[in-house]
């Protein structure tokens, strides 16, 4: 008989860390293939699923940075280390660091968007010698809304991070302004050789992958993620299919060339 | 191999299958139509050849049966979840028409093809016979022609009540083997070959078709109640939905139940966003899905032209006149460059 995908499996919370009042990671009990840009459909009986994004990976782990909006949600965040957390997954294709060996990669992310990239920036900190060059911009609202901001100030050795807010109330030592202002700025050898990933609210993407076409990038050389309704994750339920695409099973990660021709 | 049987041989059949098998066949329900008067034809367990409605389309199709209005998928406590049984134990015999077994096809594309294995769809598929039943005549609104459904293709028994008993066609030994001490008789199980509705899709249909003016109408005349969906043999999505137990509010358990594009909410993501917010552009998901999107992934179209569609919409919409606007609408996009 086939594997019952839909019932899940308990996991533990291993760990919770706090980023701001509503986002927090949990480190969830797992070993299994996972990939960054995976994701899993987190289960709570009588509340629902959600898919989350993976948004770090260890041995025995898998982490998940979790925005607290709604049904599902804040429930999860009333559980703490030594609760557990039903799984299933992971899911979706995810981003393949392969796809990036050997060049000059931007990843411009936004928000929770830093979630499933995270995966692929902890891989290049690793090996960083398997890329050319790494940039990575991130925006965030306001100072105080920053996610990871240990992991930034430990990637600084080994990749150009401008981290940057819409806005500060205090002087900090990010910049301001939208990620946008910062892709002319960005110093690079060959941008139409150059590869990027670009995840984050709608808008925010638009205006990025805009942008970087302006600057000579290749759509072809652009991966982004998508987010839609999902009930099931495994292609069956219909609520994430754009067109003949199944945002769940093709994606969530699409190159641009895909990517910018599925209108919902 | 054919054979003409009489009632109480055609139940014997019927009586031998029930040993291993549940009989589901469209059934007449006297005044419980849409309009007050009209009858309601859909798909119960049956017992005797006289209940099955045999010469008129059901309003409902057989897909209930492979795919529960609202199924269980498990049973839970807070730390613990119990796969639910099967809803039957017994295989089952599907009488259907000829649109709605290539419409099993569809189904079976959806939950064992694309992407993961359907674990609760699998266990209800397996031990499923068909019982084709012959079309002596096209009904309103089918276009079964046009979709090239109209003749059945992986069918165990055909059966039409015609000329001198129910004339059946056996490609299933267990049932040869029961009717076989009778004569073998040159039968013809009919199936259409003309419609009066036909419809055209546009070869050079693309998703370009989203900015033709032509969806604007179903803005206002949809009210996006979404029988279409339900009505459709080849409609597959559902939603979650968890149910608990208000006498023990720790246990409960998680369904899943038909689903509709048409339907308000179906896209709602958290913070209130959706996609497709107005009628026209729900139904243009929908005609595209039916007609080109699903073939572009699959290789054949997922309508089948079973017009039920039509049949059901309060606000008589028709969806073979739509597919048949899609030629100008493809004309008016290209003429916009
Ligand atoms: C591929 C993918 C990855 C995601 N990764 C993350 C992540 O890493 N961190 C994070 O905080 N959020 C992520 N989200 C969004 C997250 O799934 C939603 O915020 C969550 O489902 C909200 O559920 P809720 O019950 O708390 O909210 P409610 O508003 O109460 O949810 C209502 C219903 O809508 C559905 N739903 C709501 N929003 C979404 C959404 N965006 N996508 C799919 N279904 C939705 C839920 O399944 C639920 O049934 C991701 C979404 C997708 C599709
Ligand atoms: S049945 Fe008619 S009114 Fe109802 S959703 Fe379908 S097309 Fe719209
Ligand atoms: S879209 Fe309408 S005509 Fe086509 S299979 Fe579904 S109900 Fe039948
Ligand atoms: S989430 Fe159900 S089909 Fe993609």
């Amino acid at each position: 008989m086939v594997r019952n995908e839909y019932t899940p499996f308990l996991s533990e919370i291993l760990q919770v860390k706090k980023h701001t009042d509503i986002e927090y990671t949990f480190r969830m009990a797992f070993s299994g293939e996972v990939k960054p840009g995976q994701f899993f459909e987190v289960s709570i009986p009588k509340f629902g699923e959600a898919p989350i994004s993976v948004s770090g990976i260890g041995e025995g782990y898998a982490e998940l940075t979790i925005r607290k909006v709604g049904k599902v949600t804040n429930e999860i965040f009333e559980r703490y280390v030594g609760d557990k957390l039903f799984l299933r997954g992971p899911y979706g294709n995810g981003f393949k660091v392969e796809d990036y060996k050997g060049k000059e990669l931007v990843i411009i992310a936004g928000g929770t968007g830093v979630s499933p990239v995270r995966g692929v920036i902890e891989y290049f900190n690793e090996h960083i010698d398997e890329l050319k060059s790494l940039h990575v911009v991130a925006g965030f609202k306001t100072p105080g809304q920053i996610l990871f901001l240990e992991d930034f100030a430990k990637w600084k050795q080994n990749m150009k991070i401008i981290l940057t807010v819409d806005c500060a109330e205090d002087d900090t030592a990010c910049h301001v302004g939208l990620v946008t202002e910062y892709i002319p700025k960005l110093e690079l050898q060959d941008k139409t050789n150059a590869a990027a990933i670009v995840v984050g609210p709608p808008a925010m993407m638009r205006y990025s992958i805009n942008g970087l076409l302006k600057e000579g990038f290749q759509e072809e050389n652009v991966w982004i993620s998508h987010e839609r309704k999902m009930c099931c994750g495994i292609g069956k339920c219909g609520h994430c299919k754009i067109d003949d695409t199944y945002v769940c099973l093709d994606g969530p990660v699409f190159l641009y060339t895909k990517g910018k021709n599925l209108i919902d | 191999m054919g054979y003409i049987l009489d009632e109480s041989s055609m139940q014997k059949v019927l009586d031998a299958l029930k040993k291993d098998y549940i009989i589901y066949a469209p059934k007449r329900k006297e005044g419980e139509g849409m309009y007050s008067d009209t009858d309601c034809i859909r798909y119960e367990v049956v017992d005797k050849v006289a209940e099955i409605e045999f010469f008129e389309k059901s309003n409902y199709s057989f897909k209930e049966v492979l795919l529960p209005i609202s199924q269980t998928l498990y049973y839970f406590t807070e730390d613990e979840v119990k796969e639910a049984e099967p809803e039957r134990k017994k295989g089952a015999v599907i009488f259907l028409r000829s649109c709605d077994l290539h419409g099993v096809k569809r189904l079976d594309q959806m939950y064992l093809q694309n992407g993961f294995v359907d674990y609760y769809y699998k266990r209800l598929r397996e031990a499923v016979k068909f019982v084709v039943i012959g079309c002596g005549k096209s009904y309103d609104n089918c276009f079964c022609v046009s979709m090239g459904t109209n003749v059945p293709e992986d069918f165990d028994l055909a059966l039409y009540p015609g000329e001198g008993g129910y004339h059946l066609e056996s490609r299933w030994d267990e049932i040869t083997s029961i009717v076989g001490q009778l004569e073998e008789k040159e039968i013809r199980i009919p199936f259409v070959e003309e419609n009066d509705v036909k419809v055209k899709i546009p070869n050079n249909l693309s998703i370009d078709i989203i900015k033709s003016s032509m969806w604007e109408e179903y803005n206002s005349r949809c009210i996006n109640c979404g029988r279409c969906n339900f009505v459709c043999p080849t409609c597959t999505c559902f939603s979650m939905q968890d149910i608990f137990y208000t006498d023990n509010g720790k246990a409960g358990e998680r369904r899943r139940v038909h689903a509709s594009c048409m339907v308000d909410g179906y896209t709602e993501v958290a913070g209130g966003g959706s996609y497709r917010r107005k009628n026209g552009e729900r139904m243009r998901f929908k005609v595209l899905h039916k007609v080109y999107d699903y073939k572009k992934r699959n290789g054949y179209h997922m309508c089948v032209g079973c017009g039920r569609c039509d049949d059901v919409c309060p606000e008589y919409i028709s969806f073979s006149n739509c597919i048949n606007k899609l030629e100008d609408a493809m004309k008016e996009v290209s003429n916009n460059g």
